[in-house]
């Protein structure tokens, strides 16, 4: 008995194991299923409103003001009947479905309807209970009607002046200011390290006045130049992750070009920059968004029309033809496709990016 | 000999590396720390760029702490701040575990979840206006098809900032992937060591994960008040495509909206200036504050090896 026991005990409580081991898999697999499931329904929160931006730009103005959630534009057909275009609808007489035109609506709900053909006949029949005949309708045409509505063509450029030329000084300056702070040691390099890094929570409101002060007595108020000269001068997040990189690269590279005879900027031209192409990439990129996006500081800077940025331009073509819906989500599109594109081409760099930068803010 | 060349190349280096930070240097000055000083004189002055600044003490302080529109600033800033930061905290970090699952396509859902953060401003702000519309928008005729009659959102004063809310939420991809790198930071042999004592997946939850991701927490939690106060583009783009920007009724009349109004609407840079250092002073605060605060509730690993 003892010995059967003991044989039996540890075999039985295998099988227990096995057992609470595929229990366990089909609990993995629920899970697994239900947050397939949540993220799916989340996914479709999250894009059916930019699908909605696109559908109300293809969208005609009358197609807006049915404002209907189908995300393909429709339209109903009309039909003409004694001169007025009137509604087509399929109907239901004794059985048989018809195409008859809609005259007008009578009391309790009903419609009176009329054979095209035979308008002279009517029938008086419960509208909810007949179908609209309804076709797509789509209107590619907004999109050159938006762009030319307002000079959107010139608010391109300046953006794209502000961005670029804010870019190349941005890269020019942080590369620099980084490279002196990971490769140089002095009594206050340190200090100014962590001054650089205190101003990221500096609120940007206690300098803002002052300054717009100062480039509307230098004359650069309605200019581009506020917006693209300071990048010239470095900033905190983009030097601290330039740093953060730099400092990985091996001091041995530095040696050996040192030996070679290179001078410290040589080093930062030849060796550094060469092995940082990735974070140079990711400060571009993001440097690329916020440029693009950034409305507070072009509101500011920027008074006569001519000079605008997209995102000043697109908010005032708003506030000026508000009845046009179908030409602002247009012109809106056109404005965010160019962040959508950058993102799903550097993905990767993107999610890296915000992690490292974050830590920037700690 | 050797000592003063050694002293004296250390001494070329440090030259070097301070002509390398000099565009920054010359920036601070020039961009950051003139033009604070110069504010700070600006909010003790009467100021309107094309007179003289006139010296007027405190005035400007007394001023704004009896002037009822910077209280309501101050109310509608923190009220967004009460409603979007938890939702926000807790919705990314919720995310953030199930993208940390390993689920087919999970590289595909981060994407997708990542996407609407890349996407702020003007034309993202208008398209969430034309969902919000009270009779035409998405929202309400969503509502309407599960027998919910939807409010004016952004039109009504009650309801202009949970409408806000929500679309700031629609970007909580951002602060998801913070998250994420977070967990997947989290070492394993934790997790082993939580097995090994009998921990289940709750247990490992609370007495793992948690505590070794309330620092990425806090620090976004107080970066996220800190953001509040700048809060500027979706409330001024917003209010004014609906009506009077600030508006209905002030219900969005942001901490920020009401400093750039006072400066570049009313010319009143004294008066402005005042309202940043009151700014400065209040984000210096919190963020003391909740760093102080912090060592009750935040766990660091530094304390783990000091107590084990």
């Amino acid at each position: 008995m003892e010995t059967t026991n003991t044989l039996t005990a540890p075999i039985q409580a295998g099988k227990r194991t096995e057992r609470w081991k595929l229990g366990i898999r089909g609990a993995r697999w629920m899970t697994k299923g239900i947050t397939t499931l949540l993220l799916a329904a989340g996914a479709i929160l999250i894009l059916t409103p930019l699908a909605y931006m696109v559908s109300i730009s293809l969208r005609d103005r009358s197609q807006v003001r049915q404002a209907s959630l189908e995300l393909i534009p429709m339209r109903h057909i009309e039909v003409a009947v004694n001169g007025k275009d009137e509604p087509l609808y399929h109907v239901t007489i004794d059985g048989e479905t018809r195409e008859m035109a809609l005259l007008k609506k009578a009391p309790g709900g009903k419609g009176i309807f009329a054979d095209p053909a035979n308008p002279d006949v009517t029938y008086e029949l419960v509208l909810k209970d007949q179908t609209p005949v309804r076709v797509i309708s789509i209107h590619p045409e907004n999109y050159p009607e938006a762009m030319t509505a307002v000079p959107f063509g010139r608010y391109f450029i300046n953006t794209m002046i502000v961005t670029f030329a804010g870019m190349a000084g941005m890269l020019f300056s942080c590369s620099l200011v980084a490279y002196g702070f990971s490769r140089f040691r002095g009594r206050w390099i340190n200090i100014l390290f962590l001054l650089l890094l205190s101003t990221i929570m500096l609120p940007s409101q206690v300098r803002l006045i002052p300054l717009y002060v100062l480039f509307q007595k230098i004359g650069w108020v309605d200019t581009l130049l506020p917006l693209i000269v300071p990048q010239f001068f470095a900033n905190a997040y983009d030097v601290f992750l330039l740093r953060q990189f730099f400092m990985t690269i091996p001091l041995e590279l530095d040696d050996a070009a040192k030996l070679d005879g290179a001078s410290p900027l040589q080093i930062l031209l030849h060796v550094i920059i060469p092995m940082s192409r990735p974070a140079l990439v990711t400060v571009a990129i993001f440097h690329f968004l916020y440029a693009w996006n950034d409305f507070y500081e072009p509101l500011i800077f920027l008074h006569s029309r001519d000079n605008w940025t997209m995102a000043v331009g697109l908010q005032t073509f708003n506030a000026l033809y508000s009845i046009n819906t179908h030409l602002i989500m247009a012109a809106s599109v056109i404005m965010i496709v160019p962040p959508i594109l950058l993102f799903f081409f550097s993905q990767r760099i993107f999610m890296q990016g915000v992690v490292i930068t974050r830590m920037a803010e700690k | 000999m050797l000592n003063i060349r050694s002293w004296s190349l250390s001494r070329r280096e440090a030259a070097a590396g301070y002509l390398f930070i000099s565009p920054w240097i010359i920036g601070f000055i020039l961009l950051t720390l003139g033009p604070m000083l110069a504010s700070l004189y600006f909010s003790f002055n009467q100021y309107n760029i094309v007179d003289m600044p006139r010296w007027i003490g405190l005035g400007n302080y007394t001023r704004l702490f009896n002037d009822p529109l910077f209280w309501q600033s101050l109310k509608v800033t923190l009220y967004f701040a009460v409603l979007a930061l938890p939702s926000g905290l807790i919705l990314s970090f919720l995310l953030a575990i199930l993208l940390n699952q390993n689920i087919p396509g999970v590289r595909l859902w981060r994407t997708l979840y990542f996407l609407p953060s890349v996407l702020t401003g003007v034309a993202v702000t208008l398209l969430w206006v034309l969902l919000f519309n009270p009779q035409m928008g998405a929202v309400n005729q969503v509502l309407e098809l599960i027998g919910i009659k939807g409010p004016g959102w952004l039109n009504d004063p009650d309801w202009s900032i949970p409408a806000l809310v929500i679309m700031a939420l629609w970007g909580v991809g951002q602060n998801m992937i913070i998250y994420l790198a977070g967990l997947q930071s989290v070492p394993a042999e934790l997790y082993d060591a939580a097995k090994v004592d009998g921990a289940g997946r709750v247990m490992q939850f609370r007495h793992v994960t948690l505590p070794m991701m309330t620092p990425v927490l806090f620090y976004n939690l107080v970066l996220g008040l800190i953001g509040t106060f700048s809060y500027f583009t979706q409330a001024y783009v917003a209010s004014g495509a609906v009506g009077e920007v600030g508006g209905p009724l002030r219900s969005t009349l942001f901490y920020n909206l009401y400093l750039y109004q006072n400066a570049f609407d009313y010319r009143e840079m004294g008066y402005a200036s005042a309202m940043a250092w009151v700014l400065f002073a209040i984000v210096l605060l919190l963020t003391l504050v909740v760093f102080r605060s912090s060592s009750l509730w935040v766990y660091y690993e530094g304390e783990l090896r000091g107590k084990g």
